[in-house]
């Protein structure tokens, strides 16, 4: 039984579909990303659950509670604001114990517990110190303490990163999912960073127009993408058109171009017709050129350490991404790229 | 960078052109408090603490001041509340709406009210007609009308500077005290209040050193009340003029010891990046329908004096006797106006002279703006303290400031004859705008980035053409609304133009009293709908301006 679900989750503004029928499980003390470009419905989505936006359809249940239609105040849901939303007329410690005192929490019991909130956040002695003082690391963690201090039944974060610069946003990535898995507290966050929602998610949902595209693991997302757009978002990927013409028991057959190319591996069967081919960089092997396999010149190459990635020409305006060892080969080389018996997937020509 | 010597000359003429316009005049009226023909004496201070009455002015003012602060804030701060939380039909419109009493000049506010709520006024018309009574049994007159009247007026500062504040505040600090537990009333008192000290800290100031020194409403409504405004008119009629000077002192401290409280707020709660303001909510059902209704209801109720100051100008004299409405309409008034030359010139005057301290209040301005911000001369500060100064500095003391320090020729000590010329009232009105206009192109100064200058110089731009090409087109919003206060401030003055003017440089505010004085009511309502006009226009035009950059 989960501990947290969203039962068909829907908002509207206006006319646009913010949040369509949008359902999701969690077990709890599990970590929920929601990750999607921008006008996903991620934060809507953030916001019904905080209780900020009430759903034009649907539930959202907490260990067997409806909570749907109960205002912020009675959900004991923490949220960290995106911008944080620290009061700047309070120091770090009453800050901390706002939400304390509303629970009725007096004296030296709110001293402790605001203490004991500090500290999970690695700011003991901290609790004297103006809001506008810190830095936006500091911030961070002091919205995280204000939001843990009342043991709220699951924490929100929107885009909890977004404000740090990237020296700081790894280490704090970090010291956030340390925190979380101390206090073993069901989680949601918010992000449009892949990165971040492969690190921080135990799952991680996928969304595109209010929807949900797919949620799974991040190696699920990355290994077994549903659609083309979540094969897209997640990871890199070069996309082709292809025709499908033969679908076998472990291998395919699919013409691109002028090239007959034979995909290893076992995949579910598929009709023959248009598809669309979604290509990881590493699913190439790279080759003399050759009647039987695409080639075309390197037009560019990124050199990243322990490996490169080389933009091919394969044809008029289409281009594929390979990832190989740096020395493979030069800008202006002519090569030859044969698939690998993963890394490769094919979707419906129609799909998007 | 070290400021230029050319600039710093520049300095120096201006610090001193402003310590002779804003300091000098009000060190001459100090000095006469405590300087008799014998020496340095105390013995007009001592005067004016025996005299009881001089007492009860000065505790008149001082409780009369903090009244309207509390009456000002019970209306304008829930009116702001209103009308930027709750969305409904009309409330644009009506937001803008009543904020346009700040821009109306004291005066006409003061005589729509009298029309209104006035013994012979429309109220008293309204209870004849329905209780066949023909007096009615209040009358607008003493410290309650004065109050009335001023919070009437005065709220404007509480709803204009919380609604500001209400919409920089960020959306999310609410909604995290309610993630938190907190209910309505303490995320109100525990959050939204604090965080909007600074404004309300700020609005209370503004309104407090306002009344102290309002003159229009004690003068009118004032009955046997003392202020101190009104006092030191009567004392300086009496022909006491040491003891004016005393008063007038006496005026003055309480406004600085206000503006010395206020420089000590708290932290800033409005430099917070984030979403922005929380959005208006529409509601539905029968709150909704009630918000709408309170909205209209308080609007309308606010611009009522406004809309009966209107109405008057069409009623020809003496056609309205007993009806509860006027019997006839007609532009009478108006044709009446504009065909005697006599009646005609205070507009005249009062535009001319307008358009002077306007324009010389501008160019100060600009000259201060380049001084100060771009070439940041030595004494800057200076400059931007003598510009600020007449703010905190009361009518009336100006008035009788500039009546002392330029009724003598003295050339030697910089002073000569202007009383009873041409130049003393817009030389006054001058000296008034000064705050008006400098605040708002100084800040357009302080926006202007420096590398824009850069930018200007590297694409081989000279010095002029940079700031003609660059610095004057995006300086322009701020001077314009810095243009158009002064403009406003200058032509609806009555309480420097009372101690000041001949008859011949009458200004439209002393035809309004006049007029009132013969009952002439339709005729000082003309006047009246003509400054309100003018002055909404102007204030519309430049906050527009202001809005486009």
């Amino acid at each position: 039984m989960p501990y947290l679900s969203l039962e068909s989750l829907t908002k509207s503004f206006g006319d646009v579909r913010a949040v369509d029928r949008l359902s999701l499980d969690l077990d709890r003390g599990r970590i929920l990303a929601l990750l999607g470009p921008s006008g996903s419905g991620k934060t809507t989505t953030l916001r019904l659950l905080g209780g900020f936006e009430a759903p034009d359809a649907g539930r959202i249940v907490v260990d067997g509670d409806d909570v749907t239609r109960l205002p912020p105040q009675r959900r004991r849901f923490g949220m960290v604001f995106q911008h944080y939303a620290l009061f700047p007329h309070l120091d770090v410690g009453r800050n901390v114990a706002f939400g304390l005192e509303t629970l009725g929490i007096r004296g030296a019991e709110l001293e402790r517990k605001v203490g004991a909130a500090l500290a999970l956040v690695d700011l003991d002695g901290l609790a004297r110190r103006r809001v506008d003082q810190l830095s936006g690391g500091q911030q961070q963690r002091v919205a995280l303490a204000r939001a843990l201090a009342p043991e709220p039944r699951v924490l929100l974060l929107d885009e909890p990163l977004s404000n740090l610069d990237p020296t700081l946003r790894e280490r704090t990535r970090r010291e956030l999912r340390g925190v979380i898995s101390r206090v073993g507290i069901t989680t949601v966050l918010v992000t449009h960073d892949q990165e971040d929602a492969f690190d921080l998610g135990d799952r991680v949902a996928v969304l595109r127009g209010g929807q949900l595209e797919q949620v799974g693991t991040p190696d699920q997302l990355y290994a077994e993408p549903a659609s083309p757009f979540v094969a897209g978002f997640v990871g890199r990927s070069s996309r082709l058109d292809a025709m499908l013409e033969e679908s076998g028991a472990d291998r395919v057959f699919v013409r691109i171009g002028k090239v007959r190319l034979t995909l290893p591996g076992p995949r579910p069967p598929q009709p023959p017709g248009p598809v669309v081919l979604v290509a990881r960089p590493e699913a190439w092997r790279m080759v003399e050129p050759g009647p039987g396999d695409l080639h075309g010149p390197v037009i560019a190459r990124r050199f990243t350490g322990a490996l490169a990635f080389f933009t091919v020409q394969v044809a008029d305006g289409v281009i594929v991404e390979v990832a190989a060892e740096p020395a493979a080969a030069q800008v202006g080389d002519q090569v030859g790229l044969l698939p690998h018996d993963r890394g490769i997937h094919l979707f419906r020509g129609d799909a998007r | 960078m070290k400021a230029s010597r050319g600039a710093q000359v520049a300095a120096g003429i201006v610090i001193a052109l402003l310590v002779w316009l804003v300091a000098y005049p009000v060190l001459l009226v100090m000095r006469d408090a405590i300087a008799g023909p014998g020496g340095w004496t105390l013995g007009y201070v001592r005067a004016f603490l025996a005299r009881p009455n001089e007492w009860q002015a000065f505790w008149g003012s001082l409780w009369i001041s903090g009244a309207t602060v509390a009456l000002s804030a019970l209306i304008g701060v829930p009116l702001a509340f209103l009308f930027s939380r709750f969305e409904f039909p009309g409330r644009r419109v009506l937001g803008a709406l009543v904020a346009l009493p700040v821009a109306l000049p004291p005066l006409v506010g003061v005589v729509a009210f009298l029309f209104l709520y006035g013994e012979t006024g429309f109220a008293a018309h309204l209870y004849d007609a329905i209780t066949g009574s023909p007096m009615a049994p209040w009358r607008l007159e003493g410290p309650w009308a004065i109050l009335l009247v001023q919070a009437y007026s005065m709220y404007v500062y509480f709803y204009l500077l919380t609604r500001a504040a209400l919409e920089r505040l960020e959306g999310s600090a609410a909604e995290a005290a309610a993630s938190l537990g907190a209910s309505r009333w303490r995320t109100l008192t525990r959050v939204t209040l604090p965080l909007l000290r600074p404004a309300l800290t700020g609005a209370a100031l503004l309104t407090f050193t306002t009344a102290l020194a309002s003159f229009s409403a004690p003068y009118i409504f004032g009955g046997g009340f003392r202020v101190l405004p009104t006092q030191i008119l009567a004392t300086r009629l009496n022909g006491d003029y040491a003891l004016a000077m005393v008063e007038t002192v006496a005026l003055t401290l309480p406004a600085l010891v206000a503006l010395a409280l206020s420089t000590r707020g708290g932290p800033d709660a409005s430099a917070r990046g984030g979403k922005g303001a929380a959005p208006a909510r529409a509601i539905g059902g029968r709150t909704g329908v009630a918000v709408s209704v309170l909205g209209w209801g308080l609007a309308l109720f606010l611009l009522l004096p406004h809309a009966t100051l209107v109405l008057l100008s069409f009623v020809p004299v003496a056609t309205w006797t007993t009806q509860p409405l006027p019997p006839v309409y007609s532009v009478a008034n108006y044709v009446t106006l504009a065909h005697d030359p006599t009646r005609v010139l205070p507009l005249v005057n009062s535009l001319w002279m307008a358009v002077v301290a306007t324009v010389a209040s501008v160019l100060i301005a600009i000259a201060a703006g380049v001084l100060v911000v771009r070439r940041r001369v030595r004494g800057r500060g200076t400059i931007e303290t003598l510009l600020a100064a007449p703010w905190a500095v009361p009518g009336t003391v100006f008035a009788l400031a500039l009546a002392t320090a330029f009724s003598v020729h003295e050339p030697w000590a910089a002073r000569m004859v202007l009383v009873g010329t041409v130049w003393i009232l817009p030389l006054a009105y001058l000296i008034r705008d000064l705050p008006v206009t400098s605040r708002p192109v100084l800040t357009g100064f302080r926006q202007l980035d420096p590398t824009l200058d850069e930018a200007a110089a590297a694409l081989g731009a000279g010095r002029w053409t940079t700031w003609r090409r660059v610095a004057l087109p995006l300086l322009r919003p701020a001077i314009a609304a810095g243009a158009a206060l002064a403009f406003v401030t200058a032509l609806g003055d009555f309480v420097t133009s009372i101690l000041l003017y001949t008859y011949d440089t009458r200004p439209m505010s002393l035809e309004i009293l006049s007029s009132l004085r013969d009952g002439d009511i339709g005729v000082a309502a003309v006047f009246g709908v003509v400054l309100m006009l003018a002055s909404a226009t102007v204030f519309l035009l430049g906050s527009e301006r202001a809005a486009t950059r």
